[in-house]
Order: C-alpha cells, then sequence, then structure tokens
C-alpha cells in the first residue's frame, strides 16, 4: 500500500492516536504497538507540583514523530505560545492547532485557527489544524501552507461517529494537502467508513483509550483503516435502486 | 517567586537548576517559562531567581 506522506515524512500508517483518559499509562505503549501507527498526539500542561508522576514520553516508542496539541488555548496567540512551548521540548516542531473557546461541544474556533497557522507556519513549524469542517477554511489553510488539515466527525471524546459525512466529503474531494478526520471517531467502522470515502488518514483516541480492551481496539483500528484504504484504492462498485442479480436468473435447470 | 500559580519562598538565592531539583523535577522533560519568556535549558545554571519572578514549568502530558 502507498506510504502515506505528511510534514515531509513517510509513514506505513494512516492511523495516528492520542494519548489522553487511558486508564492506565502502561495500556498507552500496548495500544501504540497493536495500532502500529506513527504519528501521536500529546498535550501540553503545568507540571502537577503536588504528584511528579512518570512522564507520559516514558511510554511513547522513541522513533514515534510527536505530535503536540495547543489544547486549552482560547484563541490564536494562546495557540502560539503553547507552540513555542512544545517546540522548547526538543521533540521536533509539528504542531496541531486546537483553539477552543467553546466548552459544551469543544467546536474549534475556525477563524482563530487560521490565523495561529498562518504566524506558526511562517515560523517554520510543520503545522496541523483542527477544524469544522468548513471548505473555505480549508482552502484558506492551504494557502497559509499547513501540512494538513483535520476535520472533525463529531464533538471531541464523545464516540458519536461520523455526523459530519457530507461536508468531509467535499473536503476530502476539494483539498489536495492531506485530510485527517479527527475527533468523534468511536468505532472501527468509523475510521473505515472516511478511509472509503477517501480521508487520507483518521486521527483516533477516545475510542482505544475507553474501550474495555484498548490493546486489542487499537488493532481493530488499525485493520479498519488498512481496509478503508484499500477499499478506496480499489474504487466501490456503482449503487442501484433495485437489485442486479450476481446469479444468472435462468431457472435452476430450465431456461 | 510564584512557580506554577503556587507562592514559594526561599531563604537563601536559588537558580533554576537548584529550584529543579528542589522540586524533584527531571529537567530534560520540561519547559521553564520566566516571567511569560521560555527560558532556553542552557540557562537553568546561571539563572538567579528573585522574589518578584513567575515561573510556569510546562510539560507533556495525555491529549488528543
Amino acid at each position: 500500500m502507498s506510504d502515506f506522506i505528511l510534514g515531509g515524512k513517510k509513514f506505513k500508517s494512516r492511523l495516528l492516536i492520542g494519548t489522553g483518559k487511558f486508564p492506565q499509562k502502561e495500556t498507552i505503549t500496548k495500544a501504540i504497538k497493536s495500532s502500529e501507527s506513527g504519528i501521536i498526539t500529546l498535550a501540553l500542561r503545568r507540571v502537577d507540583l503536588q504528584s511528579v508522576e512518570e512522564n507520559i514520553l516514558s511510554y511513547i516508542p522513541d522513533d514515534m514523530t510527536l505530535l503536540p496539541n495547543t489544547s486549552g488555548a482560547r484563541n490564536a496567540t494562546e495557540a502560539i505560545r503553547i507552540a513555542h512551548l512544545s517546540e522548547a521540548m526538543g521533540c521536533g516542531n509539528w504542531i496541531k492547532i486546537e483553539v477552543i473557546s467553546d466548552q459544551k461541544y469543544l467546536l474549534p474556533d475556525n477563524e482563530e485557527t487560521l490565523k495561529a497557522t498562518r504566524i506558526l507556519v511562517k515560523e517554520g513549524f510543520v503545522v496541523l489544524p483542527y477544524i469544522s469542517p468548513d471548505l473555505m477554511t480549508a482552502k484558506k489553510l492551504v494557502d497559509a501552507g499547513a501540512a494538513a488539515v483535520m476535520p472533525l466527525g463529531s464533538p471531541i471524546g464523545s464516540n458519536r461517529g461520523i455526523r459530519t459525512k457530507e461536508l468531509s466529503q467535499i473536503i476530502i474531494n476539494e483539498i489536495d494537502i492531506p485530510v485527517i478526520i479527527d475527533a468523534g471517531i468511536g468505532a472501527p467502522s468509523d475510521a473505515a467508513m472516511v478511509m472509503e470515502m477517501g480521508a487520507d488518514a483518521v486521527l483516533v483516541n477516545t475510542a482505544i483509550a475507553s474501550a474495555e480492551n484498548p490493546d486489542k481496539m487499537a488493532e481493530a483500528f488499525k485493520l479498519a483503516v488498512q481496509a478503508g484504504r484499500i477499499a478506496f484504492i480499489s474504487k466501490l462498485g456503482a449503487k442501484s435502486k433495485f437489485a442486479n442479480p450476481s446469479s444468472p436468473l435462468t431457472g435452476f435447470l430450465n431456461s | 517567586m510564584v512557580v506554577n500559580g503556587k507562592k514559594l519562598h526561599f531563604e537563601t538565592q536559588i537558580s533554576v537548576v537548584e529550584l529543579l531539583v528542589h522540586l524533584n523535577l527531571n529537567d530534560t522533560r520540561i519547559v521553564v517559562e520566566l516571567n511569560k519568556k521560555i527560558l532556553p535549558k542552557t540557562q537553568f545554571t546561571n539563572t538567579i531567581l528573585t522574589d518578584s519572578d513567575e515561573i510556569e514549568i510546562v510539560g507533556f502530558v495525555g491529549g488528543g
């Protein structure tokens, strides 16, 4: 299967995974392995001075590409500040822009996201913006030099699946940079569906982390993403309103 | 000084490295912001903190 090229790097896997909400950090390492993913997201927060626990980086294999997000940012300025702090960690210059001021649905602010993208691309970051699926925003992000666009399937952590199918399909059809469907993917079948639609990759976190067996669920997502991709490349057959027999229509013995 | 929103007071002068040791933090896995500006790791040893400084220490956590 063709490699996935993102931010100038080649990846075998089209599944990106998140590290939030895992009940035990040890599970993250196992899930990463089972997923065979090459890109993993993280968040940046104040260190808790009361309980110094083992750093998340200890659970992530060294060969993974880290994609820190700007979660917690409410506007472009805050997102840029978080991007700078992430870069100073010395783990690369990739950044997933996430600008959110709506706490109920955690829907992204496309305008502030675009603003932050323009500035961070100029500063040399590999920028992956998380957006509501709006074609015009996606086009402007392409012009701004984003490495990908990441339209949402449904609200973050909701496991509700792809509720933005029509709009996501338009973005997939019209945008030439990688389109990574992010957020809300609740089951491997959701991931397979968007891959069949022609999405370049998917980002999954909650569906794996909240499964009873995250390790096996990561494997299920790996297979679903592969199946969806192969189906897309193989081009689905045409749909029709009525039946088309798969077997000859003649009677069993007489014609 | 204020470290991650919490007031801390030291009797003697203290460098950033000494603060991190005091807080039991591994300096390879954190970033320090001193008065809203990122402090390069190379300056941890020779940066002496004063009582009016505001320090943010951040690190990676799980996220999607």
